[in-house]
């Protein structure tokens, strides 16, 4: 199980979590956009309609979680080592997008920068930089 | 007024225990308030079978407590207000991960909000699974403060 797609699939397929956040992704080549659309129970403030923080912060996480399967053909899970999430600005009602980039892959951990943005890619709403534990390395 | 009172006011009180269980995303994971006190308050998540993180332990999703700790450390702000009830946003969270939650076990938050300025919280959290001694999780965080009228 090395296809990039096949991989992918596995991943949001295995977790039950990615099922009740609602993620989906897609995958250009072996680059992924990761696509959460909205949904009522993923608010945390009603007066404002905004997204939890909590939610985007997981949503990051997992986003990092999946472009580490697909890079590294792991069905395993990775595990978090740590996460600081920087949020810039409320998240809508508003389907959610985020890519991952692997700045560092070692042998056991690798180092992701994710980014979240909504209607338009240079208006960011959030970043998580994040250290993960390989749960299999290569 | 940026001190963090003695006591907790009746309407601050009321507000936080609302938003512990009733803001969607913490009625969704099935959050129960355990505590509030001065600057402090403590929620608790249950496992559940839809909110596993990784299907070969069956431990609960890191993500469950992002949301957790998150929204623990807005609890803790909530009850750092004296009469005048403000609401918070999250300008930035960190989190460390020391050891997976035990297999198929809940996980309780505790937060502190050691300080308010006009516009700042600053907040740490922990949290465990079965034993507060022995934790799962850390977080420091920093919110932003909105005051009505300001």
């Amino acid at each position: 199980m090395s296809d990039p797609a096949e991989q992918l699939e596995a991943f949001l397929q295995r977790v039950p979590y990615v099922r009740f956040l609602g993620m989906r992704a897609e995958l250009s080549g072996d680059e992924m956009t990761a696509i959460l659309p909205a949904a009522p129970h993923l608010v945390g403030n009603t007066f404002l309609q905004a997204l939890h923080g909590g939610v985007i912060g997981a949503f990051l996480e997992m986003t990092a979680l999946a472009q580490l399967s697909v890079t590294q053909g792991s069905a395993k899970v990775h595990k978090t080592i740590d996460v600081t999430i920087e949020y810039l600005r409320p998240g809508r009602p508003l389907t959610t997008y985020a890519r991952a980039d692997l700045r560092k892959v070692g042998r056991r951990v690798a180092n992701v920068h994710v980014e979240a943005w909504q209607e338009a890619r240079d208006q960011p709403i959030a970043f998580l930089r994040g250290h993960f534990l390989l749960s299999d390395p290569k | 007024m940026t001190d963090i009172p003695q006591t907790v006011p009746d309407i601050v009180r009321q507000m936080a225990e609302h938003m512990a269980t009733t803001v969607p995303q913490a009625a969704a994971l099935g959050f129960r308030l355990v505590s509030v006190e001065p600057g402090r308050g403590s929620i608790s998540a249950p496992w559940r079978e839809d909110l596993v993180g990784d299907p070969d332990t069956d431990v609960i999703a890191g993500g469950v407590v992002t949301s957790l700790l998150d929204h623990t450390c807005g609890l803790a702000c909530a009850a750092a207000a004296g009469t005048e009830p403000f609401s918070t946003a999250t300008l930035d969270l960190r989190i460390d991960y020391m050891r997976p939650a035990a297999p198929r076990a809940g996980v309780t938050a505790a937060a502190h909000c050691y300080k308010v300025t006009r516009t700042i919280a600053f907040v740490r959290a922990e949290a465990w699974d079965v034993d507060n001694s022995d934790l799962i999780a850390t977080a420091q965080g920093a919110f932003v403060v909105n005051r009505p009228n300001t």
